[in-house]
């Protein structure tokens, strides 16, 4: 399911089935992209961000047309405890890469394998110095 | 270090095109005639060889190095080095004056970050201007890059840099009446382009910059977000146009403009070690 940005419309909640992982697409040539997934992430519940949030940066072929510092979007996966692909969508390689990826990552928050759940990823996310 | 202002008058007001050079090999300052020399030879051969600059008009180039000691950051900077191409037409009496066709200077302003992690026999002048024909950039980039096995690549400004750009010399404070602060949007993935050019009066830029920056000599990319969302929240207010989700392409106040493609103008003398501190900067960054 794609959308442009959150809450999702209210009329269609009972259509709507259950939604395993969230994907935030911020495109590093856009300022507003990220103000947009940063207003977005007030709207999800917080249960998510424990392994069915990532973040998906696009764009980062193109060097000389960042508008956004990778700090920032570093530190964005930092807050909410959330990984940061990075991805440059126009070169196909990269691109299947990424969509493998994600789907290898849906299928663990669907609980489709077994012997591993989303909480496997937020143990990831924990630098070594904090244990 | 102030550079003399009449020395450093030629460097203003022009275009420069930017690119990013790699320490030149075994480059000695006291050979600079001798080099200039080499340089004019290789200029005519390449033109015997058919790579003719100018059609129809026969044009001897003669060929200038200087040394500009006052051009630099600090003691650590190389002096920046000019290169000049002028002509004399041989139609011409042998009184008539060269005319400046070409120029391109290298320069280092506080270039710390490279110079000291270079090995003797480098030569760190990072930065590289030119103004003029682009076919003799290439004849001069050519001759550079065989005889002191540098690099040089076009130094592109991201919309990034250009935000940094336009709040720091926005804030630059004037003595005479300033023009508009301009920012120019290209709005991608349209039919049909779109330039948006947003002017600004130059002292409610300056004002709100004022209101934005903390420490005074010191700019931070938080302050640099706060002034171009208020910027951005501006215009969406009064057009509804997120100028977030368009790219900056270039930015121009009354002390420097600077094209996303890397071009460069400077307007100002007193800013100008502030803007080649900057440019230097850049190149380095790209370098590395």
């Amino acid at each position: 399911h794609l959308a442009s940005s959150l809450p999702l419309p209210s009329e269609r909640d009972h259509l709507r089935p259950r939604i395993d992982l969230i994907v935030f697409m911020i495109d590093i040539t856009s300022k507003y992209s990220l103000k947009n997934v940063e207003t977005s992430l007030a709207y999800v519940d917080a249960s998510f961000f424990l392994g069915k949030v990532c973040f998906l940066v696009t764009g980062v072929g193109r060097v000389n047309a960042c508008s956004i510092e990778t700090n920032a979007v570093c530190k964005l996966g930092d807050t909410y405890c959330s990984p940061v692909l990075f991805c440059e969508l126009e070169l196909e390689g990269t691109r299947i890469a990424t969509a493998q990826r994600l789907v290898r990552m849906l299928g663990i928050c669907a609980g489709h394998i077994r012997g591993v759940s989303a909480l496997s990823f937020v143990s990831l996310m924990r630098k070594s110095d904090d244990d | 270090e102030k550079a003399d202002p009449q020395k450093t008058a030629f460097l203003l007001r022009k275009a420069w095109t930017l690119y990013s050079v790699t320490p030149l090999y075994r480059f000695r300052r006291a050979r600079l005639r001798e080099y200039a020399r080499l340089l004019g030879a290789f200029i005519a051969a390449e033109k015997q060889k058919g790579l003719a600059v100018e059609v129809g008009v026969e044009l001897d180039i003669k060929v200038a190095l200087s040394s500009l000691a006052d051009l630099r950051g600090s003691e650590l900077d190389q002096a920046a080095l000019l290169v000049q191409l002028s002509s004399r037409s041989r139609a011409s009496s042998r009184n008539s004056e060269d005319k400046p066709v070409w120029s391109g200077w290298f320069c280092s302003v506080f270039g710390d970050d490279l110079s000291k992690n270079v090995p003797e026999n480098f030569t760190c002048l990072p930065l590289f201007l030119t103004h003029g024909a682009e076919s003799y950039t290439s004849l001069v980039g050519s001759w550079f890059q065989k005889t002191f096995d540098c690099c040089f690549r076009r130094l592109a400004i991201s919309p990034l840099n250009l935000s940094w750009m336009v709040a720091m010399w926005a804030g630059c404070k004037l003595d005479r009446a300033a023009s508009a602060v301009e920012l120019v949007f290209s709005v991608p993935r349209l039919s049909q382009p779109l330039d948006i050019s947003y002017a600004i009066h130059p002292e409610d830029a300056k004002a709100l910059w004022d209101t934005v920056q903390k420490t005074p000599g010191e700019i931070t990319q938080e302050e640099v977000d706060v002034f171009m969302d208020c910027l951005y929240a501006h215009f969406h207010r009064h057009f509804k146009i997120h100028l977030s989700a368009a790219k900056l392409v270039k930015v121009s106040t009354a002390v420097a403009s600077a094209h996303c493609d890397g071009i460069v103008k400077i307007l100002q003398s007193q800013y100008l070690p502030g803007v080649l501190m900057l440019l230097t900067e850049l190149a380095i960054s790209q370098i590395q």
